[in-house]
């Protein structure tokens, strides 16, 4: 006699300790095989779009600093250049250069993390993950030195900055680019073989490069299925042509590609940094701005390689003080939406690991 | 998944935590130890300067979040108009520091403390008294370099630790 069975639908999230924020999947079971996943989004919806439309073009720079909470950095750094472009305002060269540090420094910051979490998903328990928070602390007092916060920096400015670096910046930073190679040997001596963490990645959560271009990922998810595609080369913005790094890509596009490409970007972001501090020049870091910025009517989209991918914000003005429209194109909702894809025909607990391999912040995802 | 020699991946991490049992702990006991903040803190509570307002409104206007209120006389005096009433609702600023970029004289600074944690939600609203600087409640040196300067340096995590090949 067969037994009769039925599929069993599964919540996850939102409060669970491993959705990395609030977000929610409905997994539908087949025993212990997922047969169907469908992400939930919203549950953090704050609406910052529309926030902005009631904002001046300066107060929506803290806001874009709650989007990727992880990555206040990128977030800043895509929205003044779009405002520069619409308005077309261009930031002094030693605004640029520190630019390119403040964006690198925060890429490192947010993949301390992404590896940190993912690792952790995989049954590391909190060994890497607080080991990568040290590094990442540093990187924090850097920020907090220059902005005065460790989260939401709030720093750049429509044309540059709204202060010089201190003095005691530039030794700081210094020192942590020496010291940071040898921290990322001693990740890679304490997880590149492990094979726990390899058996659990390695082959898992494919994501095919057809299917990546298809969804229009981005970032190290894109680059671990194996597509050579980096804003930063492919559409430099802040001088990043000046630059001389490689873009590491992956070949299977599973979870074990993601988590070197991160790793790697790292070791690159490293590089830029050294380069941008050798080359940084004195001078203002603002220029002349007004206070109120009333750009001309029309549109304007800029784009950068944030930590998780191509984030991008699109302004309209109607030549008042706040912008018409604010559309954020942010790169974890986008990567998100291969998780279906990603998901069926693994088990429950992969899924948590595949979850944790494309790195998202919920903040990102929801607006 | 097939390993040539199994294990050896798993030996090589253990001998990196166990390097770290001899290292010098970088962590800081803190309710008893606490770490000096940035010169330029963005801290809790804003700190303004009486004598120097002439209640403009600049810096109520800047503010995205619509947190400052000035209340000022109808008529001049002295050619100047007297603040009546200065009010931050601080349950409500997100201290991103707009305001005192904007005031242009010099009155409105951060605050440099943290801890600042209430009982009763009335007690967060500041009115103008209560925003005034003291012992208690130090300024920081958030855009104005000079104030910076006189704080104490900041401590850095990466002078703490040193990493061995
Ligand atoms: S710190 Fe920001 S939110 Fe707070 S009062 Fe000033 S401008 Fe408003
Ligand atoms: S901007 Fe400065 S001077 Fe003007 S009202 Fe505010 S605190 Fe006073």
């Amino acid at each position: 006699m067969a037994l009769k069975t039925e599929s069993f639908a599964l919540n996850i999230g939102p409060l669970h300790p491993s959705t990395h924020g609030v977000f929610r999947m409905r997994a539908v079971l087949d025993g212990e095989v997922i047969a169907n996943m469908e992400p939930v989004f919203g549950y953090l919806h704050r609406g910052i779009e529309k926030l902005a439309e009631e904002r001046t073009y300066t107060g929506v720079i803290p806001l874009t600093d709650r989007l990727d909470y992880l990555a206040s950095m990128s977030n800043n750094l895509a929205y003044v250049l779009a405002v520069e472009k619409l308005a077309e305002i261009s930031a002094p060269e030693r605004a640029t250069y520190l630019r390119v540090i403040l964006a690198e420094l925060q890429r490192i910051a947010s993949h301390l993390i992404a590896v940190g979490a993912f690792v952790n998903d995989c049954g590391a328990f909190f060994t890497p993950f607080l080991y990568m928070f040290r590094e990442r602390e540093k990187i924090l007092d850097l920020f907090e030195m220059l902005s005065g916060q460790r989260l939401l920096y709030n720093y750049m400015r429509i044309g540059g900055f709204n202060q010089d670096i201190p003095d005691e910046f530039l030794p700081a930073l210094q020192k942590f680019v020496s010291q940071m190679p040898g921290f990322i040997d001693e990740y890679d001596r304490l997880l590149a073989e492990n094979e726990i963490l390899l058996a659990r990645t390695k082959g898992v959560g494919i994501l095919p490069q057809d299917l990546a271009v298809n969804i229009s990922a981005s970032g190290p998810v894109l680059r671990a299925s194996g597509v050579k595609w980096d804003i930063r080369k492919a559409d430099p913005y802040c001088g990043y042509d000046r630059f001389e790094f490689d873009i590491p890509t992956g070949t299977a596009g599973d979870c074990y590609d993601r988590y070197r490409v991160r790793i790697e970007e790292m070791r690159q972001s490293l590089r830029i940094i050294e380069q941008a501090m050798k080359q940084l020049p004195s001078g203002a870091v603002k220029s002349t701005v007004p206070y109120l910025v009333r750009p001309p009517a029309g549109e304007a989209y800029a784009h950068i390689e944030a930590p998780k991918g191509e984030l991008g914000f699109y302004l309209v003005s109607d030549n008042s003080i706040a912008p018409y429209r604010c559309h954020i194109r942010a790169p974890s909702l986008i990567n998100l939406t291969a998780l279906r894809d990603m998901t069926v025909g693994w088990k429950v607990a992969d899924l948590i690991v595949i979850f944790g391999s494309i790195d998202i912040t919920m903040g990102e995802v929801d607006r | 998944m097939k390993f040539e020699h199994f294990g050896t991946g798993i030996i090589k991490g253990l001998a990196v935590t166990l390097r770290h049992l001899f290292r010098k702990p970088i962590t800081t006991q803190y309710p008893e130890q606490k770490l000096t903040t940035s010169r330029r803190a963005r801290g809790n509570e804003l700190v303004w300067d009486i004598t120097k307002c002439t209640a403009c409104g600049t810096c109520a206007k800047a503010c995205p979040q619509g947190v400052i209120r000035i209340v000022t006389s109808a008529k001049p005096v002295e050619n100047r108009y007297v603040v009546e009433k200065f009010e931050v609702d601080t349950g409500y600023c997100i201290f991103c520091g707009l305001c005192v970029e904007a005031c242009p004289f010099q009155s409105l600074l951060m605050g440099y403390s943290y801890e600042r944690a209430k009982y009763r939600r009335h007690e967060v609203v500041h009115t103008n008294e209560m925003l005034l600087p003291s012992a208690k409640r130090p300024a920081s040196g958030y855009m104005y370099p000079k104030l910076a300067k006189a704080l104490p340096p900041q401590t850095l995590l990466i002078e703490r630790d040193e990493v061995k090949g």
